[in-house]
């Protein structure tokens, strides 16, 4: 009873201000302000997401897949490279470098290469997502890895495990808090990559939907694809919330806060 | 069944060289519970790395059963500090990585951890997280966790050193009781006369910096022991005497 009533009194504060900030753009629009073909007004865009809802889902649907593939796929790459630089240090020392140096290229500059050297299919836009993602779980992972326990690895070595044992047993379930952390930030980069990469070939996606609806003219719609887009970022977020939540479960859960 | 035979060690930092242990004999017969009193940093905890392997010595051996041990891991039974329990696993699956990692089956090993627990009282904690756990209760799980695995010896190094005067005491008794019913040769260290006395058949006093051997001090009280141990004259001279061997150290 008295967590929903904190949730509550978390939740109306936000709710009442984005309601706030919608009146005043819808009004703004209505008494012309500004042209309704430059900015549509929030009901237009409500109104354009119920009229075009089963194409903007066949587009949703597309995304979606692109992103869980290449979100999967960079998640399952940074903690295999993160667990190959973890037990070989000499890999370490030799690949850190060059990753953090790999991550000042940007995303926008890397999909046109990447469709030049593997066209126009799946495959391009799936490993761009993947090396979109696999860098913030890589770092996070090897962070939690270089924070463990002092006293339970002493431990842990004075009863004899061995390297894959303590890997197993305690550098693992240690570093998954900083694990998540790194799948959080990765959700929502793995959307907005797909959108990007989506640009390129604008045939299917909400990427493709958005550009072409913008060279149409079609304000309303370019405004519900990106209010999609911005869900879809918010849902996979979620979606690694309950994950850790389900995996995470031997500490005191904190209050809602 | 264990001995180490001339054990010394130093440490170099920053181009200095510390010499923590010299020339340290020292045994534990079968199913005896021996333990090591002496300053602090009088390398106590040093030695237990180098009986459990993690570190090299400079010079000697140590043998285990007969076997040349010196610089191997996975000989022992530990009891740490602090009760290092892994969080993420339940007080019943604690026990029985422990068991695991000495090469015990997962179901045999939990099987055996649950058993135990059952056996001392703590059946209701046997699904718990630690971070539910008193230091006390921590510490007893720690205990069993060392006393099940199947290596002989068993290392306490300061198991009670934590906790408060009074849990401390029940502790004591506690152990006591559960291991003069499950003899195992015991090695403990500890800061405590009291604690040493009332656990030990044997009490080796170590001097510091570096840490020598100076005494081997035998107790002789029957067991079972019982709290009440403490108020006899006998305890008391025992204790007067390990306290002057002490200070004539330099540090109480």
């Amino acid at each position: 009873m008295d967590s929903r009533k904190r949730l509550w009194s978390s939740i109306w504060p936000p709710a009442l201000m984005l309601l706030l900030i919608f009146i005043v753009w819808e009004l703004i629009v209505r008494y012309e302000l500004v042209y309704s073909w430059l900015i549509p007004s929030p009901i237009g865009v409500g109104q354009e997401m119920i009229n075009s809802w089963s194409r903007l889902m066949e587009h949703w649907l597309a995304t979606m897949q692109l992103t869980l593939l290449g979100f999967v796929g960079g998640a399952l790459s940074g903690i295999a490279l993160a667990m190959l630089l973890h037990f070989i240090p000499i890999i370490r020392r030799a690949m850190y470098p060059v990753l953090i140096l790999s991550q000042n290229i940007p995303v926008i500059v890397i999909a046109p290469i990447l469709t030049m050297l593997l066209g126009f299919g799946m495959l391009p836009k799936v490993l761009l997502i993947v090396l979109v993602c696999f860098f913030p779980i890589c770092i996070a992972m090897l962070g939690g890895l270089a924070q463990i326990d002092y006293s339970l690895n002493n431990y842990m070595r004075m009863i004899g495990s061995n390297k894959w044992q303590t890997f197993i047993h305690l550098e693992l379930p240690s570093a998954l808090s900083n694990v998540f952390s790194g799948l959080k930030i990765a959700a929502s980069y793995s959307v907005l990559s797909a959108v990007v990469a989506e640009w390129l070939s604008p045939k299917v996606g909400l990427g493709g939907f958005m550009i072409l609806s913008s060279r149409g003219y079609m304000p309303e719609r370019v405004f519900a694809t990106v209010l999609l887009i911005v869900m879809t970022s918010l849902l996979l977020f979620w979606l690694v919330t309950l994950l850790e939540r389900l995996c995470i479960r031997w500490r005191p859960r904190k209050e809602a806060s | 069944m264990l001995e180490l035979k001339g054990v010394s060690k130093s440490f170099v930092t920053n181009g200095e060289r510390h010499e923590v242990l010299r020339n340290i004999n020292l045994s534990v017969k079968d199913g005896e519970f021996v333990s090591m009193i002496g300053p602090s940093g009088s390398g106590k905890t040093t030695l237990f790395q180098l009986i459990g392997g993690l570190n090299e010595l400079d010079t000697g051996e140590i043998w285990l059963e007969g076997n040349n041990v010196t610089g191997e891991q996975g000989h022992i039974a530990y009891m740490p500090q602090q009760a290092s329990l892994l969080p993420w696993y339940s007080v019943k699956r604690n026990i029985a990585l422990a068991l695991q990692i000495a090469g015990a089956g997962k179901k045999e090993a939990q099987q055996q951890a649950e058993q135990w627990l059952e056996r001392v009282g703590l059946a209701e904690y046997s699904d718990e997280y630690p971070y539910k756990l008193s230091g006390g209760m921590s510490q007893r799980v720690s205990f069993l966790r060392a006393l099940l695995s199947p290596q002989k010896l068993m290392l306490l190094d300061e198991p009670f050193g934590a906790l408060d005067a009074l849990t401390r005491l029940h502790m004591q008794q506690w152990l006591l009781s559960i291991w003069e019913q499950n003899r195992r040769s015991v090695l403990l260290v500890t800061h405590s006369i009291d604690e040493a006395l009332m656990l030990s058949d044997r009490i080796v006093v170590l001097s510091s910096h570096p840490a020598t051997v100076v005494q081997e001090v035998s107790v002789p009280f029957d067991r079972p022991r019982s709290g009440e141990l403490w108020s006899t004259a006998e305890f008391n001279e025992l204790k007067q005497l390990i306290y002057g061997l002490l200070q004539a150290q330099g540090a109480g």
